[in-house]
């Protein structure tokens, strides 16, 4: 939903950043507004996944220009606990397993932690259990997975519905969801999709990370950017990813290289 | 990486390190067979005792220390060690108030009160300071069941009979060299004895504290259960911070009559020395229990995170026909610390069963290395072992390994082992902090993840303090 009066949550000015010395993105701009559903697309390579992780803080990547502010402050002073305190969310394209540590206590400490910033009250074991239960409903999860070691064993598509679960429990301000589609079978995609409209507001942004218009057919963007070399190279409404979807990237090479760039 | 998670927090002071000032009644450095007489006279033993160190004494002698361990240390010299320190104090204590209010004070700042108003409820605690006994709480109430809970010198008054038919049945004399040498020179320690049919009614422990920077330690614990008898023992230690290592070779014996049932776990804590190495208690230590009877099970916990070096094999002598050994161990080595730690399971009898659970915690240069023996001897048919050995590394310059040996002479005996290495990654903490959990506390989820299997099996109230002292002995050790 476009409001042109709506809050600026996040506000990405001529972002570089390198990974191994190596850089990837090459000043990228974006403004996400309260209530507004972002889809960047692009190919392997383009960068699109590098300004997920930017954005999240992972310590591999280093920010060598630009500024992203988040809700006016410098994102890049917040260690990646503390962004994720204050409302960023990343959900991964890869969830990693964590033996031993169980996701129930997981789900609870993180949740607790992003209570306590917003001023809530911490939510004790039991608390907790039942305010799991109603998220669960929001991805249509088994309650078994709680019992079980974060991601541990889990399949593609549960590791992808517990990534929504934490969303559902964070109730982030951006989100950001990195190739959340990738190794879905349509039945998890419209789950997890729906997931994700379930949790848009007025006042929270979601950022969509994807490859595919297939995403993009359950949850409808306002805006589509084209990545590509590390830069927003075209921005359009949900039309341009229909574009892309008969006409494939080769027009991306094209303007790249009337550009001198690739 | 993060600028929260280095240095700053490596420095994370161990809070035990204090020194009591207190007056000890010490004897002059160095060991000879007149030493050993000394100690025995001034504990004014019964014979039998002072031939039982003697003859220790007189085999260790002969033995040469052990060099088969990963372990590096300087020589020690066993002519530089105080053999005998007590501190100071009225002979017999009738009750807690004629205990120095400065031991009482020790004990009170380690958490361990022992004033009757402060008592923790439910578990009877003896209190033992440079090796030597100074308070045991509960006494009466563990009386009233039949119940032995004393110091090993109380013991050898009182119970002289029991000392004698126990002492060296398990650990003898000649066992090893520590043992040997321990057996020679042993001061004090703690005595429980279970009568047919008891269960204990409370959790029994003992706290060791190292006082003394130059006074060598060696404790003997002796527990014995009777026929049906079954008790929960648990040992706890802390040591001052001094720039010398200091020596502690204790023995612990274990016995277990049919149907009986002990288990015994371990918090051990003493001084890790500091991030340079210089520093820290040698801890060689034989602990072994035999399960007697048949049926009979015993349970090694243990939860090793200090000491500079760290020469431990918790073992089980399983005798009696379906007796069971256990043995739960997290060892956690940081800096410049060195473990080599692990279990023998001696599988005698007939349907004999071990369970072996390892976890190894390796951070900053340390060297951590499991060592375990399992053995099915001729008659241990249908015997089964189930040995499971994982180590985590944390950083780059850490290093852990797995030791195991297999001996079986039953061809209808089942051993299994499995063992696996891991490594904290980047991506699993950035997986954790990208959910607002904080890099220590991240670090900290999954190391009490990596050891629950065994934290479970400690007593409750002991299995949150030893996930906080994990966390704590790694703050900093990621990054």
């Amino acid at each position: 939903m476009i409001r042109p009066d709506a809050q600026l949550l996040l506000d990405i000015q001529d972002l570089h950043a390198s990974v191994e010395d190596k850089p990837i993105l090459k000043g990228v701009n974006l403004q996400v507004r309260a209530g507004e559903v972002h889809a960047v697309m692009g190919r392997n390579g383009s960068g699109k996944s590098t300004l997920s992780k930017v954005l999240a803080g992972h310590p591999a990547y280093r920010v060598t220009g630009g500024t992203v502010r988040y809700r006016g402050q410098d994102l890049f002073e917040l260690e990646p606990e503390e962004r994720a305190r204050l409302g960023v969310f990343l959900g991964f394209q890869y969830p990693v397993e964590i033996p031993g540590v169980s996701n129930l206590e997981f789900l609870r400490v993180s949740t607790n932690a992003r209570r306590e910033k917003q001023g809530e009250e911490e939510l004790d074991t039991f608390a907790f259990e039942d305010h799991v239960h109603d998220k669960l409903k929001v991805v249509q999860m088994d309650p078994a997975f709680l019992e079980r070691s974060v991601n541990e064993g889990f399949s593609g598509g549960e590791k992808k519905r517990n990534e929504i679960l934490q969303m559902a429990l964070l109730e982030p301000v951006v989100a950001i969801l990195d190739e959340t589609d990738s190794g879905l079978d349509i039945d998890a995609l419209r789950i997890v999709a729906g997931g994700v409209n379930q949790l848009a507001t007025e006042d929270n942004a979601t950022l969509l990370i994807t490859h595919y218009q297939r995403l993009l057919d359950e949850i409808t963007p306002d805006y589509v950017h084209v990545m590509a070399a590390g830069r927003i190279l075209r921005t359009g409404g949900r039309e341009l990813a229909l574009e892309l979807e008969q006409t494939g990237y080769d027009w991306v090479d094209q303007e790249l290289a009337a550009q001198g760039v690739a | 990486m993060t600028s929260t998670s280095t240095r700053d927090l490596v420095s994370q002071p161990y809070k035990y390190g204090f020194v009591t000032e207190i007056e000890t009644d010490k004897i002059a450095k160095g060991l000879s067979e007149e030493v050993v007489r000394l100690i025995s006279a001034k504990k004014e033993e019964p014979d039998f005792l002072l031939q039982f160190r003697l003859k220790a004494f007189r085999h260790w002698l002969t033995l040469e220390e052990p060099d088969w361990a990963a372990l590096g240390y300087p020589e020690i010299d066993y002519q530089d060690i105080v053999y005998y320190a007590a501190p100071k104090q009225k002979e017999k204590k009738a009750s807690l108030d004629e205990v120095d209010p400065k031991l009482l004070e020790t004990f009170d700042k380690l958490g361990i009160p022992l004033s009757e108003q402060k008592r923790l409820s439910n578990v009877a605690v003896d209190a033992v300071f440079d090796s030597v006994s100074i308070a045991t709480t509960y006494k009466e109430k563990l009386a009233e069941h039949g119940v032995v809970f004393c110091s090993f010198s109380e013991a050898v008054k009182e119970h002289p009979e029991l000392i004698e038919r126990y002492l060296g049945t398990v650990v003898s004399s000649n066992d090893n060299y520590f043992a040997a040498l321990n057996s020679a020179v042993f001061s004090d320690g703690s005595f429980v004895f279970i009568p047919k049919g008891v269960e204990c009614p409370m959790e029994l422990s003992t706290y060791f504290r190292i006082n003394s920077g130059d006074t060598g330690q060696f404790e003997r614990t002796l527990i014995v259960a009777e026929e049906g008898a079954s008790v929960s023992y648990l040992e706890g230690c802390t040591a001052p911070m001094f720039d010398t290592n200091q020596l502690h070779a204790a023995v612990v014996e274990l016995v277990a009559l049919d149907d009986a049932s002990i288990k015994y776990s371990t918090v051990q804590n003493w001084y890790a020395g500091d991030e340079n190495g210089v520093g820290g208690i040698y801890n060689f230590v034989t602990k072994r229990g035999q399960c007697r009877g048949d049926r009979s099970r015993i349970s090694w916990t243990q939860v090793e995170t200090g000491s500079a070096i760290t020469w431990k094999y918790p073992s089980c002598v399983l005798q009696g026909a379906d007796s069971v050994g256990e043995f739960y161990s997290v060892a956690l080595t940081n800096n410049c610390q060195q473990a080599d730690t692990g279990t023998k399971m001696v599988h005698v009898g007939p349907r004999t069963r071990s369970t072996i659970v390892s976890k190894g915690i390796s951070a900053g240069r340390s060297s951590n290395s499991y060592r375990g023996l399992v053995q099915m001897g001729p008659n241990a048919k249908g015997a089964r072992n189930y040995s499971q050995c994982d180590s985590m590394l944390i950083g780059d310059q850490a290093a852990a390994n797995t030791y195991p040996y297999i001996r079986s002479q039953q061809p209808q005996a089942a051993i299994e082992h499995e063992a696996s290495t891991c490594r904290i990654s980047e991506d699993q903490l950035f997986y954790l902090q990208s959910r607002g959990i904080g890099f220590e506390e991240a670090v900290s989820m999954m190391v009490s993840g990596f050891c629950r299997d065994v934290f479970n099996q400690l007593p409750m109230e002991f299995a949150a303090e030893a996930d906080k002292l994990l966390a704590l002995k790694l703050e900093g050790s990621v990054g």
